[in-house]
């Protein structure tokens, strides 16, 4: 009987392996279908086959010469990565304050960092945009990267973890003479390695694919990041697929790097630290 | 021996929580406050201060506003129509991947990746594969014998299509936290109903799906948040329309906010759309709350 059970079981996981893996092809289709229609000349996209006759890479040419998204790449890259390492430095700095320090408004900066949790950043954009307009940063790459460094979850991210390190380890180091600063430098932060990436890889991604904010601060052309290049174009390619599907793929090529670099520490961050905490 | 060290601490304390405070007071609470002012006031985008004071006129027009109620209703309509397929689907497909232990990298590949890409290229790809007659989907649609939809033209099926599109882009996330879900239940659990005689499916209905409860709770709330705060696919794809079918409550805030430039009715809707995501997650909290104990 335990025979036929077994066998139940692996043809039952067989099945279920089965549907899976055509649900994930189908989940694949669409990006295949980009990188395919973006290889063929803009004259041939009309037709309904997978096969390419005359595959080019001049839809990737032509708008790489255009040159807009290379301005378009650089002002991503330049807001990701400050808004990024600004989240990282900020958020863990005051998760130290929170986790190891003894002060007597400590509940209240906790209470007060937990509530903007609760506040979406969308709701925000009215009063923001006053906000810059009236210290003139609107049309600056500081009106994208500031409002994107204080991260309240972040905080919270980093406080979890360190209240997991042994504070054994840093009262040695105090005892040696260590201050504060470098207890958090060269004790606490080295171990928070995980927490470390999940937070920097969550900001980054997040600031890189902003849309409605920089959309609002950024109306020059040459600082839009790719998100906002891509939805202000959109539509003046008119019937050149072709090139519609070559700036997707631009666009989305560094996020797809990001992802099948880090795809371990993104999947744990979402599952471990970031929103079970 | 705690008093001194809550004097000698209280200084350094505040240096490390300085610079991440000064930010968030500036670019999170202060706008908030900012806006929330600002929503009693007869603001302009388009002069300096606060203008009129407005009482609660504001509030009152949007409440009155047939147009703020039904890009709310959109809203809401997006979120009725995205939240279940995103929540069914991610558990079906969990537990379909619990029944390998090969191939995981090629299953998160699939349904996360486009997860992480930004909605713009979302949008263009799917604008493509929705484009009539050319379209991949408008075509494979027309192959199996149906008709075809005019995807994001008819007013009553465009938000179908970017529901659709949505449960594409989105489903990975909920994906990924059902998995983890699903590794935290005891291996033991399913032997021992295995034992008792129970099949894969018996298990997955009896033990599996019940002991996820905690999980679903998660994913829904998060969910239904995700889902209202929904801007950037109707932004892209549809521009709110046709003929404003589309338009999210944010894109109306948008709207009334940096085309009509009025920045304080616009704090207001704002504030408006704030309190039903607030009490969502309240409405959340009140029900976990009240599950715990059991659990």
């Amino acid at each position: 009987m335990n025979a036929s059970v077994d066998r139940r079981t692996r043809l039952f996981n067989r099945t279920c392996v089965g549907v899976l893996i055509a649900f994930a092809i189908l989940w694949l289709v669409p990006l295949a279908w980009a990188v395919d229609t973006a290889l063929k000349p803009n004259s041939e996209t009309t037709n309904p086959t997978w096969a390419i006759d005359n595959p080019t890479l001049a839809s990737f040419g032509a708008l790489l010469a255009q040159g807009d998204i290379l301005n378009w790449y650089a002002a991503s890259f330049i807001t990701s990565a400050l808004a990024c390492a600004g989240t990282v430095v900020t958020a863990s700095l005051a998760a130290y304050a929170l986790s190891r320090l003894r002060f007597r408004f400590r509940w209240l900066a906790f209470w007060f960092i937990l509530v903007g949790i609760m506040i979406p950043s969308q709701v925000l954009v009215v009063p923001r945009f006053r906000e810059l307009g009236a210290v003139n940063l609107l049309n600056t790459y500081w009106a994208v990267i500031l409002p994107q460094i204080p991260i309240a979850i972040a905080v919270f991210v980093f406080k979890q973890f360190f209240d997991g390190i042994p504070k054994d380890l840093d009262e040695a180091a105090r005892i040696d003479g260590a201050g504060f600063l470098r207890t958090y430098a060269q004790i606490v932060m080295p171990l928070a390695r995980p927490a470390v990436s999940a937070v920097a890889i969550f900001a980054f991604v997040w600031t890189w694919n902003d849309l409605l904010w920089p959309l609002l601060a950024l109306s020059n052309p040459e600082i839009m990041t790719i998100p906002v290049g891509l939805a202000t174009v959109q539509g003046t390619y008119g019937i050149r697929y072709a090139d519609t599907m070559a700036s997707a793929v631009l666009g989305a090529l560094p996020l797809v790097m990001v992802f099948l670099l880090f795809q371990r520490r993104i999947v744990e961050g979402i599952a471990g630290t970031g929103l079970k905490g | 021996m705690a008093s001194t060290d809550t004097g000698r601490q209280g200084r350094p304390a505040l240096w490390f929580l300085a610079p991440f405070l000064v930010l968030y007071v500036l670019f999170i609470v202060g706008p908030a406050i900012y806006g929330l002012v600002m929503s009693f006031f007869h603001t302009s985008m388009v002069s300096t201060g606060l203008g009129e004071f407005a009482g609660l006129s504001n509030y009152a027009e949007a409440l009155s506003s047939a147009d703020f109620w039904s890009a709310l209703w959109h809203t809401v309509w997006f979120t009725i129509l995205t939240t279940p397929p995103l929540i069914a689907l991610a558990l079906l497909f969990a537990l379909l991947a619990e029944r390998t232990t090969r191939g995981r990298w090629f299953f998160r590949l699939a349904f996360f990746l486009p997860y992480v890409l930004p909605s713009a290229v979302v949008a263009l790809i799917w604008i493509w594969m929705y484009t009539p007659e050319l379209g991949l989907l408008s075509r494979a649609v027309s192959a199996i014998g149906l008709g075809e939809p005019n995807w994001l033209g008819d007013p009553d099926f465009a938000m179908v299509s970017l529901a659709i599109t949505t449960v594409w882009w989105t489903l990975g996330f909920n994906f990924v936290l059902y998995l983890a879900g699903l590794a935290e239940i005891p291996r033991e659990l399913h032997e021992a109903s295995a034992i008792d005689g129970a099949g894969p499916w018996q298990q997955i209905r009896l033990v599996t799906v019940p002991l996820l409860s905690r999980t679903t709770s998660l994913v829904v709330v998060l969910q239904v948040i995700a889902s209202l705060k929904v801007f950037d696919q109707m932004y892209v794809m549809t521009q709110g329309g046709p003929n404003f079918a589309t338009r999210s409550a944010l894109q109306y805030v948008f709207d009334v906010g940096f085309t009509d430039f009025r920045s304080g009715y616009a704090a207001a809707a704002s504030t408006l759309f704030f309190v039903v995501v607030l009490a969502v997650s309240a409405v959340w909290l009140v029900m976990t709350r009240r599950q715990e104990p059991e659990l």
